[in-house]
């Protein structure tokens, strides 16, 4: 138990030094490089705008992530279950994935002129539902027959079939790509922050902070954002072991 | 009955004048080549296929779809991971018996444990127990709603021999206790003789019924038994026809 928290901790203590160390050693400027001892004061400075910027991310990154959750599943679902589904939507939704989603940003904000949450949320959802689709779809299509035959041969609908087996079957893979899901999703978000002009949340304040020369403000800004993706991954594997703890196994 | 499955290069006929008729409360084992065409004798029995030609009846019915008085077991004992062997058990009644009170379904799933030897298991997860245990949590889950038949497809298979022995004499015990007619598929002869009334000898695809044998043995039988002469004459008749079933003559191989 203790060795759980400790050593986590211990490694980020080390890779600080670590990164403290390489800034001494080769005497760069804060232009360069700021080092750890920089951002304390950083964040002291703009700790008002760190709170509210920061639940500007927050929220909308849990935003796209949720509709990501509902759009993927559904679709999972749908090209899980149909074969012609599948043969259909991969093309498109590989395509889809393909293209960079950095290049979609004056797109969707010429479409939604202003809308500033609104594009932040659906940049998020975008480029973080392909993962949560993928495996549920694989999840489903990969069931086992027999595992369908002990309740489909005592005339259980498919509706019940899939809620008492399918779906629990396929939840330590859908967390799988939530984890995934998650830290995309805060990509997407920034990427519109940061690009807006006369945006919001931790990527505007990033943004202000090279327009301002600020330095240690904008590696203060990367820490944070690292921080909140590291809060969302575990609260992700919080549910996980909530919903899917079964799946764990005893380490021997 | 008939039946063929589409195939690109056409239908392929797996069963081809088949004639099996099973009395009610009786055990049979049906035997047969690798890839004759048994699996899907279980799968026509249980309604989830329809065969092209003929008929199933069950009871006096003709099976036209799935029903709720078939229970199965397979060579994989499906048990879901995310339930407790006591849950797991307890599966077929919410699907058969909706309305059946929480405690009644808990007394009768443990009534099946004991009797084939899990009490203490019931909270457990199916990871946590060997492959015999597991194959009998699944036979308790596929009578626990007391079915009419009970179908199994290899349901010993993939255990080792000893396993499997002590499973034989668990299921004898089951049977004694629940009144089901059971249609089992097995490739293991001794087997089919320890557990059966009668053993159904199948052809090679397209299977057809080639050769019944009564197995006339005591009640109680022990499993010394398997190692009489008469039994060993079984054996050796029921060896031949397998045999014939594969295409190959006597002496040849």
């Amino acid at each position: 138990m203790l060795s759980k928290i400790a050593v986590p901790i211990l490694a980020i203590v080390v890779f600080l030094g670590l990164w403290e160390a390489l800034v001494w050693v080769n005497d760069w400027p804060n232009y360069k490089m700021a080092s750890p001892s920089d951002l304390p004061p950083a964040f002291w400075k703009y700790k008002e705008l760190f709170l509210t910027m920061g639940w500007q991310t927050l929220w909308r990154t849990v935003a796209g992530l949720l509709l990501a959750v509902v759009f993927g599943t559904l679709l999972g679902m749908i090209i899980g279950f149909s074969r012609i589904a599948r043969d259909a939507l991969y093309p498109l939704l590989i395509g889809f994935n393909a293209i960079p989603k950095a290049t979609l940003v004056p797109v969707i904000s010429l479409i939604f002129i202003g809308q500033h949450d609104f594009n932040t949320v659906l940049m998020a959802f975008m480029i973080s539902f392909f993962p949560i689709a993928v495996s549920v779809g694989i999840g489903l299509s990969t069931l086992e027959p027999e595992y369908r035959d002990i309740l489909r041969a005592l005339g259980a609908s498919r509706m019940t079939i899939f809620l008492k087996i399918a779906l629990p079957k396929t939840l330590p893979e859908f967390f799988g790509a939530l984890k995934v899901a998650a830290t995309l999703a805060f990509i997407g978000t920034n990427l519109v922050e940061i690009v807006s002009p006369h945006g919001r949340g931790l990527g505007a304040l990033f943004k202000s902070g090279e327009t301002n020369g600020d330095y240690p403000l904008m590696f203060a800004v990367l820490i944070a954002l690292a921080l909140l993706g590291i809060i969302l991954y575990y609260a992700v594997v919080m549910l996980e072991r909530y919903f899917a703890g079964w799946a764990e196994r005893e380490n021997s | 009955m008939k039946h063929a499955y589409a195939t690109a290069s056409g239908p392929l006929p797996v069963l081809d004048g088949l004639d099996v008729s099973v009395p009610t409360g009786t055990f049979a084992a049906v035997v047969g080549p690798s890839g004759c065409g048994k699996s899907t004798l279980t799968r026509l029995v249980a309604g989830l296929l329809k065969p092209d030609e003929g008929e199933v009846w069950l009871h006096g019915e003709r099976v036209k779809g799935p029903r709720k008085t078939v229970g199965m077991a397979f060579q994989n004992p499906v048990l879901l991971e995310w339930r407790t062997i006591l849950d797991n058990i307890i599966l077929p009644l919410e699907i058969v018996a909706p309305r059946m009170p929480r405690k009644d379904r808990v007394d009768r799933a443990m009534e099946l444990l004991e009797m084939v030897g899990l009490t203490g298991f019931e909270d457990k997860r199916p990871s946590e127990l060997s492959g015999g245990m597991r194959q009998r949590a699944s036979l308790c889950r596929s009578i626990v709603h007391k079915p009419d038949v009970l179908i199994m497809d290899e349901p010993f298979g993939a255990l080792d021999a000893f396993t499997r022995e002590d499973l034989w004499q668990t299921m004898r015990d089951l049977r004694r206790a629940e009144p089901f007619t059971a249609v089992l598929i097995t490739h293991d002869l001794r087997e089919s003789v320890y557990l059966g009334d009668q053993v159904i000898v199948l052809s090679g695809r397209p299977a057809r019924t080639q050769y019944v044998m009564d197995i006339d043995l005591p009640e109680d039988r022990a499993l010394d038994v398997l190692y009489t002469p008469p039994v060993a004459d079984m054996l050796h008749i029921l060896r031949e026809q397998i045999k014939i079933a594969q295409g190959r003559e006597e002496g040849g191989h």
